[in-house]
């Protein structure tokens, strides 16, 4: 039987990681992760790139899942249910842990039909033009598009674009909000603005950033993860690890591991 | 400051600068220049004479089929009596050209969701990639069969079977007019089954090379937003690839109105109308293999005329596959 997340007792960690092992085939990925993600607060991911933070991002929605020879070790837990427990349907998930992604992905369809697909997938039984236009308005898109709605999502810039995902992402109304990059194919104001958003989602959604950009997560984030990747034994091989976890502001001006340090100061990365 | 001494290099002739560097000119030799013109000439060549030859075809078909289009004019498009016995001679081409389109359309509604189906389950990751690396590549085998092989195997496997099923339908399904005659073998139904497997491999690779070349991205999407694997599927990723699936459909539809080998082999070559799609039939390709060989005078101008009209009807579906295609990508820009 299909477990009903929406029914849980909500708990002061939204995701928690219990020493995760990811694997893709044979090849370690990331290994040996413990995070705790606190709600209602944006937690942002950093590090060098190949060091797994887009790979545990994506493991949360179970996305991970549609790669071949994907496998997990570990718990991750969602108010401490497991998420790769046997009875849990990942596409039940998904509709709790939403994702927004890199590249501004808008669906060949029009904005309407866009931030009206989620709804419609998952039933919703309201009046959609509502949701529809009160998403929009959450993403401080509604005022450029109001008179368009018909028009397909192509026709927009990047930043609305991806100001588009965000919308058709909250129009589900998911509880957390996933973002891998998603100002890294983005203009400076495109991204300002987008960052502006979050803040504003915060109040009312868990958010987890995968971010190159450290001033951006200094700018945004409440926690900070640094993640960083050392060679294994195999040629070329490489292994992402978890290095600190902390306040962003410590992060970014105490840490406690001299990597962060040199990471967070530009020193390598 | 010293002023940074800047070094340049000639673009024409007329400026003499002495080289300088490992560069012994910048100027393009006049040799490059001509090589690069041969080219154009060459590959516009090529070009013109692709249409060329589609002119000429067209000018030796419709001259030759003139004396018919005088003696019958647009009555050969409605009549049904084919009669070569000089003296009596009479030519309409409405049963072939009825036995063309419904023999084509027949093959379709077989082939379009068998070949798109297959489609989907391959561009999927339903299987291991090795065992969907070898079934793309036995789709693809499909087309390599000649089509005289498609025909003894019509003859040889098909016919048998289709008049057991032939006989089943016009028993229980009779008062339908489609099964309204007792199959004797050769037959429309065996000729359209041949048909839908002849083009189930233009369908399935070219729908699946545009399911497989959408981008990542808008499933990850889809299933983001908590949609199933199957409403990704139907909702997004096939409106997406709709105008290379309809373009797949255009092209098969017009190799099967085509395709001449295989159907004289198992259509009957009867040139009568007959709305049972048990009956024996005729399309316009097969009349022409059948009769062109011993045809001479007048009916070697109504066959070229009947060639006309295949050739115009092809002409119709590919403008119109064009069409559609256009107005959904319309749609998306």
């Amino acid at each position: 039987m299909t477990q009903q997340i929406s029914t849980m007792t909500a708990t002061e960690t939204v995701i928690q990681a219990e020493n995760v092992n990811i694997y893709y085939g044979s090849n370690l990925a990331v290994r040996n992760v413990f995070l705790d993600i606190p709600p209602r607060q944006i937690t942002a991911f950093i590090g060098p790139s190949g060091c797994g933070k887009s790979t545990i991002l994506r493991c949360f929605n179970r996305l991970n899942d549609l790669i071949e020879g994907f496998r997990l070790q570990g718990r991750i837990t969602y108010h401490n249910h497991n998420l790769y427990a046997k009875d849990i349907d990942p596409v039940s998930v998904r509709r709790h842990i939403g994702m927004v992604f890199q590249k501004p992905n808008p669906f060949p369809k029009t904005i309407y039909d866009n931030v009206a697909y989620g709804p419609r997938v998952n039933n919703y039984e309201g009046n959609l033009d509502e949701l529809v236009e009160s998403s929009l308005r959450r993403a401080a898109l509604w005022d450029e598009v109001k008179d368009k709605l018909g028009e397909n999502g192509f026709s927009l810039s990047g930043g609305q674009q991806q100001r588009l995902s965000i919308a058709r992402t909250i129009a589900v109304d998911p509880e957390v909000l996933l973002m891998d990059e998603p100002c890294s194919a983005l203009d400076p104001i495109a991204t300002l603005k987008i960052e502006e958003l979050m803040k504003d989602l915060k109040e009312k959604y868990t958010i987890i950033i995968v971010t190159h950009n450290m001033q951006q997560a200094a700018r945004v984030s409440d926690m900070t993860a640094f993640f960083n990747a050392e060679a294994t034994a195999e040629q070329g091989g490489k292994v992402g690890y978890l290095v600190e976890f902390d306040e962003t502001t410590k992060i970014f001006t105490q840490p406690s591991q001299e990597a962060t340090q040199d990471y967070v100061s530009g020193r390598f990365g | 400051m010293a002023l940074a001494v800047i070094k340049y290099y000639p673009l024409f002739r007329s400026m003499t600068v002495t080289p300088q560097g490992q560069y012994a000119s910048r100027l393009r030799s006049r040799t490059e220049k001509g090589i690069d013109g041969v080219f154009f000439s060459l590959t516009a060549g090529f070009a013109i004479s692709i249409g060329v030859l589609l002119l000429s075809i067209g000018l030796v078909v419709t001259i030759n089929a003139l004396p018919a289009i005088q003696a019958f004019g647009l009555k050969f498009l409605i009549t049904s009596e084919w009669n070569p016995v000089s003296g009596r001679e009479a030519y309409g081409a409405l049963p072939m050209i009825y036995g063309t389109l419904v023999s084509a359309i027949l093959a379709l509604l077989i082939a379009v969701p068998l070949g798109v189906g297959t489609a989907i389950f391959l561009s999927e990751n339903f299987i291991p990639l090795a065992f969907r690396t070898v079934l793309v590549f036995m789709v693809e085998l499909l087309a390599a069969i000649p089509s005289v092989v498609y025909g003894l195997w019509g003859i040889f496997v098909l016919i048998p079977i289709t008049k057991e099923i032939g006989r089943w339908l016009h028993n229980t399904l009779g008062w339908i007019p489609f099964f309204s005659t007792m199959p004797r073998g050769p037959g429309m139904l065996p000729a359209a089954l041949v048909l839908a497997i002849m083009i189930l491999p233009i369908i399935t690779a070219i729908s699946r090379d545009s399911l497989a070349s959408l981008p990542p991205e808008l499933r990850q999407a889809s299933l983001g937003l908590g949609a199933t694997r199957w409403g990704t599927i139907f909702r997004v990723l096939i409106p997406a690839a709709f105008s290379g699936i309809v373009g797949a459909v255009m092209l098969a539809l017009g190799r099967a109105m085509g395709e001449t080998m295989a159907v004289t082999m198992i259509i009957g070559n009867a040139n009568q109308l007959n709305l049972s799609i048990l009956a024996p039939a005729n399309t316009i390709s097969s009349l022409l293999a059948n009769q062109f060989a011993e045809a001479k005078d007048l009916q070697v101008a109504a066959l070229m005329y009947a060639a006309l009209v295949l050739v115009i009807m092809t002409l119709i579906v590919n403008i119109l596959a064009e069409y559609i295609v256009g107005q959904i990508q319309a749609k998306y820009d």
